[in-house]
């Protein structure tokens, strides 16, 4: 299956997951499992790439019990800003729950309680994806670290039939993989803001499928920004609920709660100090604590702040769509976007099924990584199957739009200070906490106008002559268009709902109790989802549990 | 941001090179890696959880370290502790108990929206569970 060729490597296999974080690596065993041949390409290394490799993730691990679950979706729902899908709730729940007892059965070392019961709501980053690695290689499948994917192939009908990309670690030469279907797993877009693990992160896969036309839902809420030390990059949120804040001068700030958190980003978009200072840790538990999430504590203790006894300065870093909700909108129950052949899973999916309006990152992202993982997975494998021989090779068409094609004569190979000038571009319109944690329309319409001027420019951007410049090309132009969905987006969304504040529209609005959907590169275009949330109505079966009425409900049964 | 690889300490085995998710090493020629893009790093600790000798260091700090930090002083950083102090937590390493044993997150997360459990009220009243004193101490040496 595997043929070096003069420019680098070629391969044929029936799925190729571009992707190595949790949702590749569950796409690919599932795959795998569903008779396929699998490639999974990664931008860096499959077991340290990714937003749960360094992060960790707790997870929406339920018990099998059904008034427990039926509660679960019942308040997710209502987090969520009511636009949540219940039926996609009850199989992540499910299918989360199967494949994490198979991890456990794989050796993953949880923890026991004080009962000797095995405790299986956590992973810890490193060792969770060192798990998958394994797991990913004993199912055969052929993995290529360093492998960033630049496009996706399709045949003469269209039909996704491969990728391309760049050998990262083999002189910047070329890979090409003829397949049967394609898995997106790249995760979601965090615009090379430095948040923990998260520079991997630049929404290359929502440029591959928006070049084939693919929709995306959900891109207003990507205004998640994590809390870390002044000095570092360490969003890890969990153990701050012990936190109390503080002024520069040590005077204590209401920070309780939610309107808390509005607080603490509008002093530090004022550009006014906030410290935060674990004094409400009981004693007894710092052990826990430290254990529970070690990468928490680690930046801190390297630089000499014990975070129990001393403020320490925070700031906030932008997670966009990957703690966001944002993403490639799925039509089937195995995550087809639409497109034939493609499908997507984890972050680079809209999560709003599951997660709303709300944040999915603390139990759900890393819920929905596993189960889209494994059903796109299959999906795409069912796919390749059903299709049989792929298409001859000369037949294949690269479907990459920007910053790929030589330059025409006369014109000059991209640079890379003027990829670099992208990037900073990208950046100002995004990062700033009074550009897009408190949105207005005019400040939308004015960042709009300057990321749709420089949509123009790279529109037909000529590719770069070195590798590295040729990648970063590819993901500032893939952040740009992501920047323009979210903010046409948001746009249109003409009140605040979850994660999305309007300053000049505060509080919901009935009439926006729907998904949008915004799709295009040039030209954008946000409709309503004719696809209605599926919430837990009153009355039903599953409302009456929830509502904790099992009595009444065994008798109206 | 990654800021020493201990000449003395590294055995050359190129894992760092492998793991590095932004590709910031490079091979020298004497096979030892050197920090070809630090701009390039983004303080996720990867490497230096793979590192089986306890080579790398990377600051807690998003720029790079100021010259004369201790954050740049690799017999400073020995005699601290602080290499490999991160390998030790997760549990990393022949003989270690793997972190992830001693876990208790679920006691964090109780009660939280949409987890079981219900949330202590107030937080640090005698309503959380106490923790028993497993595992290593990691109060980590700075
Ligand atoms: C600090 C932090 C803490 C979190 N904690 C939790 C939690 O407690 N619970 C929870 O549920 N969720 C949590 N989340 C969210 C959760 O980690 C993510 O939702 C989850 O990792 C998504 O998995 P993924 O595989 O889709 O994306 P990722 O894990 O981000 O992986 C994406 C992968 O795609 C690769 N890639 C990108 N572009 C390309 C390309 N062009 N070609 C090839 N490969 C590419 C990347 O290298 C990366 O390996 C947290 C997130 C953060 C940032
Ligand atoms: S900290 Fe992470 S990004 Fe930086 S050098 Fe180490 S592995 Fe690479
Ligand atoms: S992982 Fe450690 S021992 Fe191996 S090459 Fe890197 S620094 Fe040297």
């Amino acid at each position: 299956m595997t043929r070096p060729t003069q420019t680098g490597l070629s391969l044929d296999t029936d799925v190729m997951v571009l992707g190595g974080g949790p949702a590749g690596a569950w796409a690919a065993i599932s795959a795998a499992e569903a008779g396929a041949r699998v490639v999974l390409a990664d931008k860096g290394y499959l077991g340290t790439s990714g937003a749960a490799a360094s992060g960790g993730n707790n997870l929406w691990y339920l018990p099998e019990d059904e008034s427990l679950r039926a509660r679960a979706v019942a308040d997710r729902e209502a987090l969520g800003g009511r636009l949540t899908d219940r039926r996609w709730m009850e199989r992540v729940q499910t299918e989360t729950y199967r494949q994490i007892n198979r991890l456990a059965e794989w050796g993953y070392p949880f923890p026991r309680d004080e009962h000797g019961n095995e405790r299986r709501s956590s992973l810890q980053g490193p060792e969770y994806m060192r798990r998958l690695r394994r797991k990913v290689h004993r199912s055969g499948v052929h993995i290529l670290d360093h492998h960033p994917a630049l496009e996706l192939l399709t045949d003469a009908d269209g039909t996704v039939s491969g990728a391309a990309g760049l050998r990262r670690q083999e002189g910047w030469t070329r890979w090409q993989a003829r397949a049967g279907a394609v898995v997106l797993a790249t995760g979601g877009c965090a615009f090379l803001s430095g948040a923990f693990g998260l520079n991997v992160d630049t929404g290359d896969g929502h440029l591959m499928a928006a070049e084939l036309g693919a929709e995306l839902s959900g891109m207003e809420f990507s205004s998640v920004y994590g809390r870390s030390p002044a000095f570092g990059n360490h969003t890890k949120g969990l153990m701050m609920q012990f936190a109390s804040y503080y002024d520069a001068s040590g005077r204590p700030l209401e920070a309780e709660g939610h309107k808390g958190a509005e607080l603490i980003a509008r002093r530090l978009a004022a550009g006014r100090p906030v410290h935060a200072r674990l004094d409400r840790a009981p004693t007894a538990l710092r052990q826990s604590m430290r254990q529970a999430q070690p990468n928490y504590f680690l930046p801190l203790d390297k630089a000499g702040v014990d975070p129990f006894d001393e403020a320490y300065p925070l700031r906030l870093v932008f997670e966009g769509t990957v703690r966001g909700t944002g993403g490639l909108r799925l039509l089937t129950p195995d995550c087809a976007t639409g497109v034939p052949g493609l499908y997507a899973a984890g972050d680079v999916a809209t999560r709003e099924l599951v997660t709303g309006a709300a944040s999915g990152g603390g139990s759900l992202n890393g819920a929905w990584a596993i189960s889209s993982g494994t059903w796109a997975g299959g999906g795409a494998a069912r796919f390749a199957r059903n299709r049989g021989a792929l298409p001859p090779r000369h037949n294949l068409r690269p479907a990459g739009t920007t910053a790929l094609r030589a330059a025409p004569p006369g014109g000059h190979p991209t640079t890379r200070a003027e990829v670099d000038e992208t990037v900073t571009t990208v950046q100002k319109e995004v990062l700033p906490l009074d550009r897009n944690y408190f949105r207005t329309a005019d400040r939308l319409h004015t960042s709009l106008r300057t990321l749709d001027t420089l949509w123009g420019r790279l529109a037909d951007q000529p590719a770069a002559t070195d590798g590295r410049t040729m990648l970063r090309a590819r993901e500032a132009a893939a952040m740009t268009a992501h920047a323009r969905w979210m903010y046409r987006a948001a746009l249109a969304r003409e009140e605040s709902r979850g994660v999305h504040r309007r300053d000049d529209r505060p509080g919901t609005a009935a009439r926006f109790e729907h998904r949008l959907m915004v799709s295009g590169l040039e030209q954008l275009d946000v409709r309503a989802d004719p696809v209605l949330p599926v919430l837990t109505a009153k009355g039903t079966r599953a409302a009456r549990i929830a509502a904790g009425d099992a009595s009444q409900e065994r008798r109206v049964s | 941001m990654i800021e020493v690889v201990s000449r003395s300490r590294c055995v050359g085995c190129d894992l760092c090179i492998r793991v590095c998710p932004t590709d910031v090493f490079e091979r020298d020629t004497d096979g030892i890696p050197v920090i070809a893009r630090q701009e390039d790093c983004q303080t996720c600790f990867s490497c230096e959880i793979y590192c089986p000798v306890d080579a790398l260091y990377v600051a807690p700090l998003t720029g790079p370290a100021p010259d004369g930090s201790p954050h740049r002083e690799e017999e400073h950083l020995a005699a601290t502790g602080a290499l490999g102090a991160y390998r030790r937590t997760v549990g990393w390493g022949g003989g270690r108990t793997p972190g992830s044993r001693y876990d208790r997150n679920h006691l964090f997360t109780a009660g939280m929206t949409g987890q079981p459990g219900t949330r202590p009220n107030p937080l640090s009243g005698p309503g959380l569970p106490q923790a028993e004193s497993p595992g290593p101490d990691l109060a980590s040496p700075h």
